[in-house]
């Protein structure tokens, strides 16, 4: 049953490609130096092999901290950026290269909407024309567009009667109803939220997320929902990746992942993450990773999470870990993986979305290997969510 | 009954603009013990800022109306002239601002911006300053920090220019630090380790924290005490299990209600606060909540004032005239706190 990564098999049910799909999709921006001439002195490696599909009607969280590639990602997958190899495809047609003009059809049906409303709207355009200019870029008739756009207002929870006024009159979560608004305009099929809420006061927040909720059902609209940290995207989500330094380190169906995080570097997000409730906050085992994350220009070999990790060994220094598959549809990228059994690590098997350049190595053959210290360390126990707090 | 470190009684900010008065912030009282962490919790616009920024002095302006008083060690600091705030600044009370680039000199290097406060107040010369920033920076977790002196800001991370700028508030031992959200700009990781950070400095120093946040989570996590502002009014205090425990007043709720927790399975619908807050300019008659909260009367036209209503705790004090029955009833919603079910979009 778990040959085949749910990903893809989910969706094969009607048959039909999903809605997006990205294989190994790297994307490396170079660094040029130089006087006169300028020398590409390296890369940094923004996005680095990240393979992932969305099926229709779904939502796909991508979270990292900040300079892990989530927002390149995002930017690649509305082809804002060309990514430097792999392939990205939308209704299993390949989009990767595409000019501007063939890529015109696509662009009506995936839409961006931006972190910051407040930058992401122009100062001096009205409403009305905001959310009406991609309808008329798209070739609709000004008339058509003016009754559109009151449509779009009212469906986003605006007042339709303030067309005319300038972003700056409203406040921040009604500047992102706008963002949505436009998003909206020319009946996108995918909406690329981009940490559409980081910006908003948490009663805000909980406004917007519904109202994304309610269009989703509404119009049958797919998201990939970035986020820097995994509180916000678990409503939203039905899968979410978990990427460092341009990798996806998890990738597993939502609930499933806060209820058994993988990869060290989940538990590691999660436990960051502080519990609104002060008692349970107080007797919670907290394991706080120190350090942070290693330059992208140069990061490390083997598993890059490997520098900050608790649990990890030589291996991990050397060979970069594949994505496993666990029950439940859950990947994970890690030699020593947590809330797992022995019996499903040693049945788990090697991902398709693995990176090409991971090792051939399984987590269950890192078991099986004789060196004492990588023997010590696999076999803590894995099946508490909190791993000892070890300090440094 | 020893005399509290820092005292806020009845606070009014007001600035003066071409629309007419903001009442920034309106009858504030609180106070700060040492070694004890009170945070400040609101909505952008509700006055946070405000209130501590007015007790470092930088709200003063031709345009801004002051009253009421902030006691620190026998000195009024909403009355102080600028030679006396010069003075206190720093040394006995210093804040950690929530954008670390922007409240760093790009063009002085790290080692030198901290020893400038240290000589400002002290008698020491430069090599004794810079000496004793080196030892500021190991101490808030920044590895080879004698190296790193003669670093600018732009070769920091952000927690680094983060922990930067906490060494430096750090510098004069100040009996009162005040964070105004410190960790909203890093990544959590980070933040986990600069709250850590925090709450064990003050432990270690004796001093006084306020932390201003809008994040509930770190509030759980390192306040001993907490206020509840709302569009200027202190409408809740109380020690952190009373307010997370036992909330008084309706938006108080509402914050519970909204915040999303890690470890639970997520509601279906989001619990949200309809409306926004107020406009400063023009807050509505009464209590300032009241055309949000679904729960108003007609009692809710006046202003409540801001007095103990649970039996028992005197300290826990909130803005709300609904009883106590009714409040314990009106605030459950699906053996949660919160204010209404999420359906309201407008």
């Amino acid at each position: 049953m778990n040959e085949r990564s749910p990903v893809q098999a989910d969706p094969g049910a009607n048959g039909q490609p999903p809605l997006l799909q990205a294989e190994h999709v790297q994307l490396y921006f170079p660094i040029k130096y130089g006087v006169l001439v300028d020398r590409t002195v390296g890369f940094v490696h923004a996005v680095d092999d990240v393979s992932l599909s969305l099926p229709e009607g779904q939502t796909l969280g991508i979270v990292g901290e900040s300079g892990c590639g989530k927002s390149t990602l995002a930017r690649c997958i509305v082809r804002l950026l060309e990514p430097t190899s792999g392939t990205l495809r939308f209704r299993g047609r390949d989009i990767t290269h595409l000019s501007r003009r063939p890529l015109q059809p696509f662009r009506r049906e995936v839409q961006l909407v931006f972190q910051d409303p407040s930058s992401s709207l122009n100062p001096r355009k009205r409403v009305g024309q905001i959310v009406a200019s991609p309808l008329l870029v798209q070739g609709m008739e000004r008339e058509k567009a003016r009754a559109r756009v009151r449509e779009l207002l009212d469906l986003v929870g605006l007042n339709p009667e303030h067309v005319n006024r300038f972003p700056h009159e409203f406040s921040g979560g009604q500047r992102q109803r706008i963002g949505v608004a436009r998003a909206l305009a020319v009946n996108p099929r995918l909406i690329v939220l981009d940490e559409p809420v980081s910006a908003l006061d948490v009663s805000v927040q909980a406004q917007v997320i519904n109202l994304l909720d309610d269009l989703q059902d509404d119009l049958g609209l797919s998201y990939v929902f970035i986020a820097h940290d995994l509180s916000v995207v678990r409503h939203v989500s039905d899968q979410i990746a978990v990427m460092y330094l341009g990798k996806v380190m998890e990738l597993s169906p939502a609930a499933e992942l806060y209820r058994k995080p993988i990869h060290p570097y989940t538990q590691a997000l999660l436990s960051a993450i502080p519990i609104p409730d002060p008692r349970e906050n107080r007797t919670r085992d907290r394991q706080v990773i120190t350090g942070e994350p290693p330059n992208p220009i140069n990061p490390p070999p083997g598993c890059r999470f490997h520098t900050r990790c608790l649990w990890a060994t030589k291996v991990c220094t050397e060979v970069e870990p594949p994505l496993a598959e666990y029950p439940g549809g859950h990947l994970a990228a890690c030699h020593h993986p947590r809330n797992v059994s022995p019996a499903e690590i040693s049945a788990a098997a090697r991902s398709p979305l693995s990176p090409l350049s991971a090792g051939r190595l399984m987590p269950g053959d890192t078991q099986a290997t004789s060196g004492t210290e990588e023997s010590q360390v696999a076999a803590r126990p894995g099946g508490t969510g909190d791993a000892p707090g070890e300090e440094p | 009954m020893t005399e509290p470190l820092l005292d806020v009684q009845d606070l009014q900010v007001s600035f003066a603009t071409e629309d007419g008065l903001v009442r920034a912030v309106d009858g504030v009282s609180f106070t700060l013990d040492r070694g004890e962490v009170v945070a400040i919790v609101g909505e952008s616009g509700s006055g946070k800022s405000v209130t501590v920024m007015t007790l470092m002095g930088l709200t003063r302006s031709p345009n801004a109306r002051f009253a009421g008083s902030a006691r620190l060690r026998g000195g009024d600091l909403v009355t102080a002239s600028e030679e006396e705030l010069e003075r206190v600044r720093g040394k006995e009370i210093a804040m950690i601002f929530q954008d670390p680039i922007s409240s760093l000199n790009p063009v002085q290097r790290i080692g030198n911006q901290i020893a400038e406060q240290i000589r400002a107040h002290e008698k020491v010369s430069k090599a004794e300053a810079l000496d004793r920033a080196a030892g500021l920076m190991e101490r808030v977790g920044i590895p080879r920090a004698r190296d790193r002196l003669r670093a600018y800001p732009h070769e920091f991370s952000g927690g680094m220019r983060q922990r930067v700028m906490i060494a430096m508030a750090l510098s004069l031992s100040p009996g009162v630090l005040i964070a105004d959200e410190p960790t909203t700009a890093l990544d959590v990781t980070i933040q986990a380790q600069i709250l850590k950070e925090i709450r064990q400095l003050s432990l270690e120093s004796d001093s006084g924290v306020i932390f201003v946040t809008h994040d509930l989570g770190v509030v759980a996590d390192i306040a001993d005490r907490v206020l509840v502002m709302y569009a200027g009014h202190l409408v809740e205090q109380g020690t952190v299990d009373e307010i997370f425990y036992d909330p008084q007043h309706p938006y108080t709720w509402g914050l519970m209600g909204s915040i999303t927790r890690v470890d639970r399975d997520p509601p279906k619908r989001l619990p949200a606060i309809p409306g926004q807050p107020p406009s400063l300019l023009r807050v509505p008659a009464g209590c300032h909540f009241g055309p949000r909260c679904p729960h108003a009367f007609d009692r809710c036209r006046e202003v409540p004032p801001l007095e103990s209503r649970v039996p028992g705790s005197p300290d826990h004090q909130d803005r709300c005239w609904l009883d106590l029955a009714d409040k314990r009833t009106k605030r459950e919603i699906g053996g949660r706190i919160g204010l209404a079910e999420g359906d309201v979009i407008k």
